[in-house]
């Protein structure tokens, strides 16, 4: 593909501790990121997720290898040069200063104001542009450190997109954050990858939704390995199973989920489907039961979701019980 | 603020020991002439140099506590809480030290124009140093209020330095040597005005070139680097303004006190604004008419006595010190 964004070839990222050899923590790593693109890197705890994010932006040196941003080499940029080809969100506190939210985001225009930091025309359209793409209009008058969790994440996203660059890196923005203001996050970013030209990479812990709005994954694992595919790719082929296997967790491909619950005691086959056949899977894995497919389980149970009442059948070695909400179908189990 | 200035100002020059009516100032300070010949003297030879050592030290104390505040992003930062005006005081020491003469502030002035530029560099390289040791320690420290006490030990070995020293001086020397830590404007004549005013303004003016860098201190080093900003050498030049600022003005008026550490805040808070563009002139502004202010009450208007200028800035400092401790904002604002 042309205009490719980010590349990086034969990178490997790790640490300089003073004067002695480096520490490798992962690589080689050979990436593409191109426009319009948004890219989730995942991985467990410690297998540098952040170490990666901050080589790509030139906060950190690599260890060796090169990161090529639209055509030039990292090392090469000037830093004012490189504040016009990447902006960050980081996990940095910026919660002091008397500052209000425009101030921070009115700060994106850093890399082009004059010597004083007087705005023009142009920063300004460029600020209120931010500001509407990310919904951040309503406390743009309130101080920083006033604000929860999500609109401050928020805040920082308007502040990148003033910076207005190919390239936005965010360093686990959803950490701290409540669900909904999670999910919107998530959905904005997938949102601005959609909508302008601009590349997305976001390190996060969020496996689902990552699964949900990723182009493309970049899967780390404890080992220095990084494994790059569409996110329905790395399911299949047993890619996430190995990066998070550790202690007995594991990745079931079934459902895209980590299942909590791992022992069965008896096998139980549901029979119906729609809403009220999910949750009472769900209920019965919780309740330690292993929802069986093959016709020769103990219990039997039959939903049939009616528009006057759901019907709960339970059909066991000679009886038969009718249950009409799922505390009572559970507590007689 | 700005009227506010001018009547600090009058008000400043008209009180003392001798009382001089504030028409009289007006008229001194515009016309050759004034209904008493002695008035003249008092005013163009002590007061105006005062008041106008008030307004320089007002300005250069407050912004360099600004700068300080902004660079550490800590809200309790200042010249006088983090050591850089024991390191300012440990330059002046050494160079009296060295030249083997007395070390009060009466010898300063008696060593001449060379002199006083040899003391004004030596303090600021004091004040440097000393903030010079405490950025680099800061850099890898997380927590503001371990970086506040590093300051503050930081402060006491360098004053026990100049301790020892002591120990080993005449009673006279000690004595002097105090008088000069209570701080004080008057004295600052002639020449000696003259640098300290090219001094400060240099540091102002670098100070003022800088403030879009400050700006983007504000948010951390990483972001301020990921907007294009060369953190070392910004540093650099904010830790050279602020040592020209604290160091000049400790070598000719002592370590005063609370000024660097309260303007900061008052001008944030009347201004209620984060840009350095506004924050630094705002600094002086408040920094002035609070120096000429606290002058003021030094003088005990209506008496003969005229009490030291850091018995003053503390007793007016130290509540707005509180105020940022145990305040609605507590230590996350600053």
């Amino acid at each position: 593909m042309e205009n490719v964004v980010l590349q990086t070839t034969g990178l490997h990222i790790g640490y300089h501790a003073g004067k002695k050899q480096a520490s490798t923590i992962a690589g080689p790593l050979d990436l593409s990121l191109y426009p319009g693109q948004m890219i989730c890197v995942l991985g467990p705890n410690g297998c540098g997720k952040s170490t990666l994010l901050r080589t790509v932006s030139g906060l950190q040196q690599a260890v060796s290898g090169s990161v090529v941003l639209n055509g030039r080499d990292l090392s090469r940029l000037k830093p004012a040069e490189l504040a016009r080809q990447i902006s960050l969100v980081l996990t940095d506190n910026i919660r002091n200063g008397n500052l209000d939210v425009y101030s921070v985001i009115a700060l994106g225009r850093y890399p082009y104001s004059g010597w004083l930091g007087i705005l023009n025309e142009a920063d300004k359209a460029a600020i209120s542009k931010a500001v509407q793409m990310t919904g951040t209009a309503e406390f743009l008058n309130r101080k920083i450190d006033s604000l929860s969790d999500g609109e401050c994440q928020k805040v920082l996203l308007a502040r990148a997109m003033a910076q207005d660059t190919p390239l936005i890196v965010l360093d686990e923005p959803t950490a701290h954050l409540d669900l909904p203001s999670r999910i919107q996050l998530m959905r904005l970013l997938h949102q601005l990858a959609k909508e302008s030209p601009k590349a997305i990479l976001i390190s996060t812990h969020e496996l689902d939704l990552a699964l949900q709005v990723a182009d493309q994954i970049w899967l780390m694992d404890s080992n220095g390995h990084l494994a790059a595919g569409l996110p329905e790719e790395l399911v299949l082929n047993g890619a996430f199973r190995q990066a998070f296997d550790k202690d007995g967790i594991s990745f079931d491909a079934a459902t895209g989920t980590f299942p909590v619950h791992i022992t069965a005691k008896e096998d139980v086959a549901v029979h119906g489907d729609g809403t009220a056949a999910f949750w009472t899977r769900k209920a019965l894995i919780r309740k330690g039961y292993a929802i069986s497919t093959s016709g020769n389980a103990s219990i039997l149970i039959t939903i049939a979701e009616n528009p006057e009442a759901t019907q709960w059948t339970m059909k066991t070695t000679g009886t038969e019980q009718k249950f009409y909400s799922i505390r009572e179908f559970l507590e007689a189990l | 603020m700005l009227s506010l200035l001018v009547i600090a100002f009058l008000l400043d020059v008209a009180f003392g020991s001798v009382h001089i009516p504030v028409k009289e100032v007006i008229r001194v300070l515009f016309t050759p002439y004034a209904s008493n010949e002695s008035w003249i003297y008092i005013i163009e030879k002590i007061r105006l140099p005062k008041a106008l050592t008030a307004i320089i030290v007002g300005c250069g104390l407050s912004v360099s506590g600004l700068q300080m505040q902004t660079i550490f992003r800590n809200p309790l930062a200042g010249p006088s809480v983090l050591g850089i005006t024991a390191g300012a005081s440990l330059g002046v020491a050494l160079v009296m030290f060295s030249v083997g003469s007395l070390t009060s502030l009466y010898t300063i002035r008696e060593l001449g124009l060379s002199g006083s530029w040899l003391i004004i560099i030596a303090s600021s390289l004091g004040a440097a140093l000393i903030m010079l040791v405490i950025v680099s320690i800061s850099s890898s420290l997380k927590d503001n209020v371990i970086v506040l006490i590093v300051g503050v030990m930081i402060g006491n070995i360098t004053l026990s330095l100049i301790s020892i020293w002591q120990y080993f001086s005449s009673p006279e020397l000690i004595k002097d040597y105090l008088i000069w830590t209570f701080g004080s404007l008057g004295g600052v004549t002639g020449n000696q005005l003259l640098i300290l005013a090219i001094v400060v303004s240099l540091g102002l003016v670098i100070s003022f070139l800088s403030s879009k860098m400050l700006d983007a201190l504000l948010l951390g080093d990483n972001y301020a680097r990921s907007m294009g900003l060369t953190v070392k050498r910004a540093r650099l030049v904010i830790v050279l303004s602020t040592s020209i600022l604290a160091g000049g003005i400790t070598a000719f008026c002592g370590p005063i006190a609370f000024i660097g550490i309260a303007v900061p805040h008052l001008a944030r808070a009347l201004f209620n604004t984060s840009n350095h563009r506004v924050l630094i002139p705002a600094c002086c502004l408040i920094g002035t008419v609070l120096m000429l202010t606290c002058d003021i009450v030094a003088q005990l208007p209506g008496s003969q006595t005229v009490l030291p200028i850091n018995v003053i800035t503390a007793l007016i400092g130290s509540p707005v010190v509180i105020w940022i401790i145990a305040g609605p904002r507590k230590l996350r604002g600053f």
